[in-house]
């Protein structure tokens, strides 16, 4: 994203405003953040419920997602000119779903404890709604670099949610952080932080979190003389 | 094979296993569509028809087509693509007996096609290698589970309309909630029936 912004001749303006005036910065952004795909579009809950109760199985997830999304808007927009509207959900569902299955493989091979446990999850972000959406809204009317950027931004979004999610449920439930020890023995493991319903409060709550930040931008914002 | 009784496998689909509120599958539909009772009652309905059906057809494709070929990786395409022609296949049947369903459910009904619990639970009973009658049974459970869970949480989304809820957990946010509740309720169901 720099390197890009740099070649911009724009001599006058500083680095940082530069890179803030730059496409992919604010693509990056949107979906970052303002359009976050799980506190603002609520898409791909289920995973984001299913693999939070241990950091290391969010991380993992959180990787292949941001790939998935990543890899299939950019090749996507590389075919969107040739492919007939009639279609393209096909080539779409496709492209996703070879990316998945490349992905559930490497698991299988490098990672297998980790795909023993979540690799149903992995299968199902074929039908994860980030990844269509992506492609479907902003993939079939960008180039691949933008589309790209969109993508990944996404999948960060995605990944900031589900870490802000699993760290306190791995921390309270088993006392530990990707597998080390973080708590001390003495305090109490709270068991519902490891079963379903944690997941849905915790998600809930970074929800409600994160909103409440976005409400108080958008009021200090339009306030008069506000910033 | 385990050797559970397919009316365990129901039981346990419906209550202790229940695919959204313990496997978190569906949700997106799930948190869409739970506005009103009736468009739940019709969207649960295509669901469980749908899930019986791929639960059907999928198992005899995975034993018989894909394990012989050796293809098991294909797994992914080969249950989308069967979930897709499904899908095209009960839209056609709404739509020639009830008008006034189609009409309700419209683009809902295409995007059963993404609704991760049919995928889902066409990959847990291929890697719990589940016989004809307990991948039958976990689809129909699975379905009606969905069916419960969907209704019950548009039940209590109506009622939320006359509650004050913070603004910024307004929409998704107290439905997720919602559902959190819902999931400890069914909590109360675990270690009836075991099925693995």
């Amino acid at each position: 994203m720099t390197e890009r912004a740099q070649n911009v001749k724009a001599p006058a303006m500083p680095l940082a405003l530069r890179i803030k005036a730059s496409p992919s910065y604010r693509t990056f952004k949107a979906q970052f953040w303002d359009d976050n795909p799980l506190f603002r579009q609520v898409l791909g809950v289920c995973s984001a419920l299913a693999v939070t109760n241990l950091v290391k199985n969010t991380l993992v997830m959180c990787a292949a997602v941001t790939l998935v999304t990543a890899c299939s808007s950019c090749l996507y927009a590389l075919v969107r000119t040739a492919t007939p509207a009639r279609t393209r959900l096909l080539v779409q569902m496709l492209i996703i779903a070879s990316l998945v299955i490349v992905v559930h493989l490497f698991l299988g091979a490098y990672m297998f404890t980790v795909s023993e446990q979540i690799g149903a999850y992995v299968g199902l972000i074929i039908t994860n709604c980030i990844v269509l959406g992506r492609v479907e809204a902003f993939a079939t009317k960008n180039g691949p670099w933008l589309s790209f950027v969109d993508g990944f931004a996404a999948g960060c979004g995605y990944s900031l949610v589900l870490l802000a999610v699993s760290i306190p449920r791995e921390l309270l439930g088993f006392g530990s952080l990707c597998g080390y020890a973080a708590v001390p023995e003495s305090m109490p493991r709270w068991n519902i932080m490891v079963m379903a319903p944690a997941g849905f409060f915790g998600l809930a709550a970074v929800i409600w979190v994160c909103r409440g930040l976005q409400l108080r931008a958008q009021a200090a914002k339009a306030r008069p003389g506000g910033k | 094979m385990p050797d559970v009784s397919p009316f365990v496998i129901l039981f346990a689909a419906v209550f202790t296993n229940n695919i959204l509120l313990v496997y978190f599958l569906g949700m997106c539909s799930f948190i869409a569509v739970s506005n009103t009772v009736p468009t739940a009652l019709g969207l649960g309905a295509a669901v469980t028809f749908v899930s019986v059906l791929t639960a059907a057809a999928g198992r005899p494709v995975y034993h018989r087509v894909l394990v012989p070929l050796g293809l098991e990786y294909l797994q992914f395409i080969v249950f989308i693509v069967l979930i897709a022609g499904l899908v095209q296949f009960v839209e056609m049947v709404i739509e020639r007996t009830s008008q006034t369903l189609h009409a309700n459910l419209g683009i809902f009904l295409p995007l059963i096609t993404v609704n991760c619990a049919i995928l889902g639970l066409c990959l847990f009973m291929v890697s719990w290698s589940y016989g004809f009658l307990q991948s039958l049974a976990w689809g129909a459970g699975s379905g009606v589970g969905w069916f419960v869970a969907v209704v019950a949480l548009a039940g209590l989304r109506q009622k939320i309309r006359f509650s004050k809820v913070p603004p910024a957990l307004e929409g998704a946010g107290i439905t997720i909630v919602v559902a959190g509740t819902m999931a400890m309720a069914f909590m109360g169901f675990a270690g009836m029936v075991a099925i693995r």
